[in-house]
């Protein structure tokens, strides 16, 4: 009986894994889905969407399968609010990376020649600070104390996402062959990604807070 | 008759099963993390197990603070006891069923005039204080041994969690182990002097005692108390004291475990003997104190923090308030029974400085000079004649305990008629055992110790042997034993 509980809980760890890669996978999808939408090659960007929406569709049955093993196992009863709290916010990163796609493909933005580097730039940020929080995420269930190794590379990557978004604002509200409509159409762009790096820090900062208490 | 009185013995053991019990398994199913039934189950299972197989360590030092040696008097020492653990449970205190039954002893012991011993009572009072200091020591270091191997080898979150659970349920099971066996002399402890059984052979693959019947017992009505009314306090013990991680509560259970171990096991006291160590005492310690020792422990190792100063006082004052509180209701429920039931509460035992005790005492060597003036004169209790004792002068603890035996009077008499009764029942004395009675028909004995010598003579078997704690533990059983049956108006 031991044996299968303890079968039962290696399962729930590969689950908790297979759901982190589905959120690092869910970035590099986007990261690669924006710099085929900004070469123009629409073809390629349909298909990552494609592939983002399946992977978010196996996050959520991943997710859901383990919110509930925990709670009918009453499995880690004492971070159980913790652990399904972090679920929620990874899942919800997993629905940006989406969303943001979304929204390239119904608005479909006309990002001039003059942005695109800071874009693909822009980006990778916002995915390193996802891929960091992933990282962080799995030392929280694999080994505690090495969090802190990932953990700060979160606020690295999202500050770095600012600088970039700043300068993307800049440098769009500077043209003057553009009307304001545009200029707030493709400011509300930079913002919808960049905001996905500020939730991978808000996810970091509650994170630091799990660790502490289950270090207690 | 005797299952009337021993009710109350069952009510002690039911509110030692609600309340100390919950101290092995409230972190565990407070937190969540062994479910209730699976608690209950393996802590009825293994105090059963603790009481009837190791119980008898601690009896014994109970059973010379003081031998209750009347049913009715065991009765109210037990109902006594389990009154002030409800009525400290009620007022919020963290109490102990060792220090109820301790208190009521004495109560008894003043009431029937019997001397307390005050040798064993300090034994106790200073285990009682070493019980939680040891508790938190060891969890201290358990603390810190299993933090380096949680570092060293990195397990995750969901392994962690279950090496966890199931060190909680192994430890837990050893904890109610050790609480059976430390413990059951709080619940029985008073009526094993006064228990009618033999012994009985189960399916002819080991045999009980009398004792380990009655610890059965007892750790049948403590298993009661852990499934009918334990939940309740497991939730409070769990989520009350102190917040507790899960590997916290692993070394809290851990260590509870261990120091109940320590106090309760015969086999540790002879393996330090054996390499010539000194002994831990066999004396019934409080588990809630091992438990709250163990949390201050840990407390302590992180300097402090969260640590309840108040829950500390409360303790430190329920070791004074609830002894007493017994000690009180004891003496006075002793005297309504003995004096509105007319109920025997106890066997008045008179002391004598006898011809034959004078020279017992002078073969041993005692110069008994200065008691010239109480020879020959008949106390009413060990009160009286230790008083005496006193005033006759100074004598060395050792000599003194030696007089008090050697002037104690009885009246054995080996009859054909109690002859026949005992060696109706075969469990007690072997074949030999009895011839050797048998040669005795028609003797009368004034004194224990007189029956005692004449028996040592005709056999080896009837003499105490060095090294040999077993047989000189089984004669002892076996002593008391004839004394009952050959009393004169047993």
């Amino acid at each position: 009986m031991e044996f299968s509980i303890l079968k039962k809980k290696l399962g729930i760890s590969r689950q908790f894994d297979d759901f982190l890669d589905k959120v690092s996978e869910a970035g590099i999808l986007f990261e690669t889905a924006v710099g085929a939408y900004l070469s123009d090659n629409m073809e390629s960007f349909k298909k990552k969407l494609e592939d983002i929406i399946e992977t978010e569709h196996d996050g959520d049955a991943l997710r859901r399968g383990l919110e509930e093993a925990l709670y009918v196992q009453t499995i880690i009863p004492e971070s159980r609010s913790d652990v399904l709290e972090l679920l929620e916010n990874m899942d919800s990163l997993l629905d940006k990376f989406k969303g943001v796609l979304w929204y390239f493909d119904i608005e479909r933005p006309n990002l001039f020649h003059e942005l695109t580097e800071d874009f693909k730039e822009l980006s990778h940020c916002v995915v390193e600070a996802v891929e960091s929080i992933v990282r962080s995420s799995r030392a929280f269930f694999k080994d505690i104390s090495s969090v802190s190794d990932h953990i700060h590379k979160v606020p690295y990557w999202e500050t770095q996402s600012d600088k970039v978004a700043t300068r993307l604002q800049k440098s769009i509200f500077q043209r003057d062959d553009l009307s304001l409509d545009q200029k707030m159409h493709l400011r509300d762009f930079v913002k919808h990604v960049d905001k996905i790096a500020d939730r991978a820090e808000d996810v970091s900062d509650k994170l630091r807070i799990y660790v502490i208490k289950r270090s207690l | 008759m005797f299952l009337f009185f021993l009710s109350s013995g069952l009510f002690l053991g039911w509110s030692l099963g609600a309340n100390d019990a919950s101290n092995v398994f409230g972190t565990a199913v407070g937190s969540r993390m062994v479910r209730f039934r699976t608690a209950a189950i393996c802590c009825s299972v293994f105090i059963i197990l603790g009481a009837v197989i190791s119980g008898a360590g601690a009896s014994h030092t109970l059973g010379k603070l003081g031998s209750v040696n009347a049913i009715a008097g065991a009765f109210i020492v037990a109902l006594s006891a389990a009154a002030s653990v409800f009525l400290m449970t009620k007022s919020g205190y963290p109490v102990s069923t060792s220090q109820a039954i301790v208190g009521a002893i004495i109560g008894w012991n003043f009431f029937s005039g019997s001397l307390t011993d005050y040798n064993t009572l300090s034994k106790i009072f200073a285990t009682w204080i070493a019980c939680p200091l040891l508790s938190a020591l060891i969890a201290a270091v358990l603390y810190k041994i299993i933090a380096f191997g949680i570092s060293r080898l990195k397990p995750d979150m969901f392994k962690l969690d279950s090496m966890t659970r199931n060190g909680l349920i192994v430890m837990g099971a050893f904890g109610s182990y050790s609480l059976g066996a430390n413990n059951i002399a709080n619940v029985m402890g008073v009526f094993v002097p006064v228990a009618p059984f033999g012994d009985i052979s189960v399916f002819g693959l080991f045999k009980l005692n009398a004792t380990q019947q009655l610890f059965f017992i007892g750790g049948i009505a403590i298993s009661i108390g852990v499934l009918t009314y334990s939940r309740k306090v497991m939730m409070t013990v769990g989520q009350g004291i102190m917040k507790l991680s899960p590997v916290s509560a692993f070394v809290v259970v851990s260590a509870h475990s261990l120091v109940l171990f320590l106090f309760a096991s015969q086999g540790l006291e002879s393996v330090l003997i054996r390499h010539g160590l000194p002994t831990i005492p066999l004396v019934p310690v409080s588990s809630s104190q091992a438990i709250v020792g163990a949390v201050i422990g840990i407390g302590l190792l992180k300097k402090g923090r969260g640590i309840r100063y108040r829950v500390l006082g409360n303790i430190a004052s329920s070791w004074v308030v609830t002894p007493i509180i017994a000690a009180l209701v004891s003496f006075v429920s002793l005297f309504f029974l003995q004096n509105v039931f007319e109920q025997k509460t106890y066997r008045p035992v008179a002391y004598s400085l006898t011809t034959e005790a004078v020279n017992h005492i002078q073969g041993k060597g005692i110069i008994i000079k200065d008691l010239n003036h109480i020879a020959g004169k008949e106390f009413i209790d060990a009160m009286k004649f230790s008083r005496a004792l006193s005033e006759a002068g100074h004598l060395q603890p050792k000599d003194r305990d030696f007089i008090m035996l050697a002037a104690e009077i009885d009246n054995l008499a080996v009859t054909r008629g109690n002859l026949a009764y005992i060696s109706a029942d075969p469990h007690w004395l072997t074949k030999s055992e009895i011839d050797d009675l048998e040669k005795l028909e028609g003797m009368h004995f004034n004194h224990k110790w007189q029956l005692d010598i004449t028996l040592a003579e005709m056999s080896t078997n009837w003499r105490p042997r060095e090294n040999d704690k077993d047989h000189n533990e089984n004669l002892t059983h076996k002593l008391s034993h004839l004394y009952d049956k050959l009393r004169v108006g047993y």
